[in-house]
């Protein structure tokens, strides 16, 4: 099989990787760097558990190819906050008991994460548009729609403040 | 095109855990030499809380931090035998056996206590916060890190507890078939309001409004993850979810998530719950099973609600929109 060499960034560190072509960047992260942060679910595009965010998008890494990443800045769940630190989306979801079995939360918490970013002040239809993608089997989604309007709404304080 | 809208209850009386062959779960519990407590177990967190539940029921029984709890889940070659987590049974059956172990656990731990202290075990409380001290006077006290490491170092005893909860074999009476196969029951009741579009067949529910009686709450926050849960999986399984639509044909299963339908975030009903604690005898603290129910009275309720909206009983699930039209055009015939 042939290996081609991918340049990009991860969790804002520069990582350089031989890749086999055609491999996906979900196996990449998981099968050669270890970060099992991001899930796998289907394999096929249609649970969202695999969902990373590149270049501030929401991708399902399960149909990215590794090699096409090349230059790219890729952010897992693992970059979203210090070891040791929450974000507030996953203290959120953590206060507002959002995960049951977590499969489905990094996946939730990533795409939550690119709707902050560009919206910081979704509505709740807005919230339930961005995590349409991602299947959960435990929670009922309520708690998790919950978690993403209460962390929108933390974010949003201290940008208040300085203002 | 009409909408026509309908409300439907239904109750359900939902026993805990179940009875074939007897229903053991088992506990083991040893202190470190630190003063932290491990639970062996061989029962199963899938994302139900249990590891939750236990550490709180464990630490509440031996009167330490629930911080100082590690609930080991690890093997079931190695491990106490557990019948399993299904039927309801993970918070009542493991839960009863915890606290037999941490209550031979507590008697040992206060054993050492008392002799570091000088003072007679029956005199001695703990304050749930890491300390054990003389009843009415604080300060004559001792860190329960301090108990462990006397225990292991100095009097040569393991501060460790062994816990089963049985619900024995019951054999139904040949006459009447009575029998007693589970322990107690929990309650629920749920109304549910749907709207049926009579041009598509299709269902949305509005509200499902649901109260459960589940003996005491142990972790009310988790009890409310499994009802909103719950009651989504039942919208799941009344309207959308199957692996066989035309059973007993085999054709059009569902392979994958593309095909296999359930309801998305934008599908959800408003939800209102209430819970009422009504202690059970033989609870852990209370508690009863409220697991699987919290699936269950949500799928009548909803089908009676059809009923109401439209007038047709559909009595297979999920109920389709499909199996809608086919009804509203019986009535019409
Ligand atoms: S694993 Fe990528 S969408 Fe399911
Ligand atoms: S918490 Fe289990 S799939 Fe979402």
């Amino acid at each position: 099989m042939t290996k081609v060499a991918v340049e990009f960034t991860l969790n804002t560190r520069e990582q350089n990787e031989f890749v086999e072509t055609g491999s996906t960047l979900l196996s990449a992260l998981r099968d050669r760097l270890g970060l099992y942060g991001t899930k796998a679910g289907c394999h096929q595009g249609t649970c969202g558990a695999c969902t990373v965010i590149i270049d501030g998008e929401p991708h399902l890494s399960c149909l990215t190819l590794a090699e096409r990443c090349r230059g790219k800045d890729v952010t897992t769940l693992e970059g979203l906050a210090p070891a040791g630190a929450l974000h507030p989306l996953q203290q959120a979801f953590m206060d507002g008991f959002a995960a049951q079995c977590g499969f489905c939360t990094p996946g939730m918490i990533l795409a939550a994460k690119c709707l902050l970013d560009r919206n910081p002040d979704p509505t709740r239809d807005e919230v339930v548009d961005a995590i349409s993608g991602n299947i959960c089997r435990c929670t009922g989604y309520e708690p998790i729609i919950a978690a993403i309007l209460t962390a929108a709404q933390g974010l949003r304080k201290p940008a208040r403040k300085r203002a | 095109m009409t909408r026509k809208r309908g409300r439907g209850m239904a109750a359900v009386n939902y026993p805990t855990g179940m009875n074939l062959g007897g229903d053991p779960s088992q506990a083991l519990i040893h202190a470190t030499t630190t003063g932290s407590f491990v639970v062996t177990l061989s029962s199963v967190d899938l994302g139900q809380g249990l590891k939750t539940v236990m550490a709180q029921i464990c630490a509440e029984t031996l009167g330490v931090p629930t911080d100082n709890i590690i609930i080991d889940t690890a093997d079931t070659d190695t491990g106490p035998h557990c019948m399993g987590t299904f039927a309801s049974r993970g918070t009542h059956r493991i839960g009863n056996a915890i606290i037999m172990a941490a209550k031979e656990a507590r008697a040992v731990m206060l054993e050492v206590a008392a002799e570091e202290l000088e003072v007679d075990s029956n005199d001695l409380t703990t304050d749930g916060a890491g300390t054990i001290h003389v009843k009415g006077s604080p300060q004559k006290s001792i860190s329960i890190f301090n108990v462990a490491l006397a225990a292991h170092f100095k009097h040569g005893k393991s501060i460790s507890g062994r816990g089963i909860f049985l619900q024995p074999r019951s054999y139904p009476e040949p006459e009447t078939g009575k029998m007693t196969p589970a322990t107690c029951y929990a309650h629920a009741c749920t109304v549910a309001e749907v709207e049926v579009d009579t041009e598509t067949g299709e269902v949305a529910v509005l509200s499902l409004k649901s109260a459960y009686e589940v003996g005491r709450a142990l972790n009310p926050r988790m009890v409310e993850q499994q009802i909103i849960g719950g009651a989504w999986m039942g919208i799941s399984h009344a309207l959308y979810e199957t692996t066989e639509p035309y059973y007993p044909d085999r054709a059009h299963g569902p392979v994958d998530f593309n095909q296999y339908l359930m309801p998305g975030p934008g599908d959800l009903p408003e939800f209102a719950n209430v819970v009422i604690e009504r202690p059970a005898a033989d609870g852990p603290f209370g508690a009863k099973g409220v697991g699987e129910m919290t699936a269950n009275s949500p799928i009548p309720a909803i089908a009676n609600a059809i009923f109401d909206a439209v007038g047709v009983r559909v009595d297979s699930l999920p109920i389709t929109p499909e199996k809608v039209l086919r009804g509203i055009r019986a009535l019409n015939a």
